[in-house]
């Protein structure tokens, strides 16, 4: 979809009674709010409604939604940590975001499976992200990030989004899979494929479109590194993983499709748009960006504290398997729960100055944004290992990345992120 | 005060004064205890916070609750006396307790 349909599509909802976009949230009442509206996310503007619910109604519930199927949003740190922590009551198998869900490639990944096949299909591959492999993979990673950002032009204007965040995520996946360096390309393009909303991006047209591109040319490419690698000795890459693991080597295709599209999906979006975030939060509060300039010691602290201010993922949904009470709420069995983290994450009764960035907070990884529970992010220590280096790196070689311009955010209330950030670089 | 004894992976020993009412876990973070993030804080939901306990006080310890069962089932190196340190609550009966550090978790 072009960019100018995209806009036609946004103006359509806006002009629908129930948009909450540019409206004051206190104008609107309660039983109206219809948060998950991708307008308020593009914006920028949804904090004030996620403010309201928290403080009046935070398990509220929406019956008649422009973008969705009617669903609880449950917007409070506390009430998040009770869904997350009671897997039996709350399943992900059937959807773990607001959009529709299909039974195809979305429902055959671990992450929207439940025990017992969920513990199963995490234990065999978590080998890949254990320390000892992210100490091997640690050199790797900062190889490649020196390279690109030597390579960027100093003096000049560039969009920090695709030279940068885009290429590192990138080729941080081709390593982790040891796929075909020089096609890594391929990896970005189908994670967005996989993500994005065929009603507003332009990455496919339709969901049989994406099922296509998936199925025909995603599944192929992994097969024949899978056969590769299932007859020759195991290495620690992922698909050897995957291809010697006892409980994953029988997997269907579709199954090991699935589980591709986590990983790549996974490592992807979440950290690209954190190593965009850094930059912004950083420019937005210069006083902390001269406390990072001045303690470079900081980074470790820095780096969980970029990621819930960013909250790269807004939410993870749930379906109620039984009848159950929310926040004194009544929950009806097959009801849709969203925990909306980027609500959580702003929750005063949790986290101090939830607004502020602070780049030396106490507990700095008490955070949402990786989840909690059993399904809580299996890569969380590969993303902060990959963000730590990219900002040692980052550090060593320019005083300052400004940011030169507005940002361009996603139309998206799941993947919560940056098409666009426009910078200059200023060498130390 | 009770005396409790963290081991880490490589053999260095850490005695700290735990108070009691609080868990293993707190008694950690509280004395600077490296390989201890316990980053839900408490909540049996991160599993940061994974420690072996000694052999012979296993039995002491209490029972391993459901949540923590299924949360640390998922991980690979999980062993017959692996506790998340959080759920061990810190009484006089603990004096002298020892755990130690999984190395997976630095
Ligand atoms: C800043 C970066 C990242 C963020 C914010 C993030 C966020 C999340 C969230 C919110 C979940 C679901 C948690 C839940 O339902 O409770 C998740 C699950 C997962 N993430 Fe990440 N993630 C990040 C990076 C990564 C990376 C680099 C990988 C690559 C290995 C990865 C792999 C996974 C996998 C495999 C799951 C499924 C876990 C399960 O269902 O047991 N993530 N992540
Ligand atoms: S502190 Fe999170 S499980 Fe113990």
């Amino acid at each position: 979809m072009t960019d100018a349909a995209a806009n036609n599509a946004i103006e359509m909802a806006s002009q629908d009674s129930r948009n909450m976009y540019g409206k004051d949230p206190y104008s609107i009442p309660l039983e109206k709010y219809d948060i998950a509206q991708s307008a308020l996310f593009h914006t920028n503007t949804m904090w004030g409604f996620f403010d309201r619910l928290r403080k009046e109604d935070p398990v509220h519930y929406c019956e008649d939604s422009i973008e969705h199927s009617p669903y609880w949003s449950v917007t409070k740190y506390k009430d998040i940590m009770e869904v997350e922590s009671n897997p039996e009551i709350y399943s992900s198998a059937l959807g773990i975001s607001i959009r529709e869900n299909r039974d195809s490639f979305n429902t055959t990944s671990f992450i929207a499976m439940d025990e017992p096949q969920h513990g199963d299909q995490r234990r065999t591959v978590q080998g890949v992200v254990a320390p000892t492999n992210l100490a091997i993979l640690e050199p790797l990673i900062r190889g490649r990030v020196a390279e690109i950002l030597d390579s960027l032009p100093v003096g000049e204007t560039f969009n920090w989004v695709d030279r940068v965040s885009i290429e590192l995520t990138t080729q941080m996946l081709a390593t982790l899979f040891d796929f075909p360096f020089e096609d890594r390309s391929k990896l970005t393009y189908w994670s967005d494929v996989a993500t994005c909303s065929p009603e507003i991006d332009k990455f496919v047209e339709s969901e049989d479109e994406r099922e296509r591109i998936l199925i025909e040319e995603c599944l192929p490419a992994f097969t024949e590194l899978w056969n590769e690698r299932v007859n020759a000795e195991p290495t620690s890459d992922l698909i050897s993983m995957l291809a010697h693991g006892k409980e994953t080597r029988h997997m269907q295709p579709m199954e090991f499709l699935g589980n591709l599209i986590l990983l790549i999906v996974g490592g992807n979006d979440t950290t690209r748009n954190s190593l965009t975030g850094g930059v912004l939060a950083l420019n937005e509060n210069p006083d902390q960006y001269q406390k990072l300039r001045e303690n470079l010691d900081l980074i470790p602290k820095m780096i969980p504290e970029i990621i819930r201010w960013q909250t790269p993922l807004t939410h993870m949904a749930r379906t109620a398997l039984c009848d159950t009470t929310l926040g004194g709420k009544q929950i009806k069995k097959d009801d849709r729960l969203v925990m909306w983290y980027v609500s959580g994450n702003r929750d005063e009764e949790m986290i101090d100055n939830p607004y502020e960035f602070i780049i030396d907070r106490d507990k700095p990884r008490q955070h949402l944004s990786f989840g909690f529970g059993i399904h809580r992010c299996m890569g969380n220590r590969l993303a902060e290992m990959q963000l730590r280096i990219a900002w040692e790196e980052i550090s060593k070689r320019f005083s300052k990345v400004e940011v030169v311009g507005e940002p361009v955010r996603n139309r998206s209330t799941f993947v919560k992120g940056y098409s666009d950030l426009p910078v200059r670089v200023h060498p130390l | 005060m009770t005396k409790i004894t963290f081991v880490k992976h490589d053999g260095e020993e850490m005695v700290v004064d735990a108070e009691n009412g609080t868990s293993v876990m707190n008694a950690a973070v509280d004395n600077l205890v490296p390989g201890i993030d316990a980053d839900c804080g408490g909540e049996c939901a991160c599993a940061t916070c994974h420690v072996y306990v000694d052999e012979a006080w296993f039995p002491r310890v209490g029972n391993t609750n459901d949540a923590e069962e299924a949360i640390m089932s998922l991980n690979p190196d999980r062993q017959e006396t692996s506790r998340l340190s959080c759920q061990i609550p810190v009484t006089d009966e603990m004096e002298g307790l020892k755990v130690r550090l999984p190395e997976f978790q630095f």
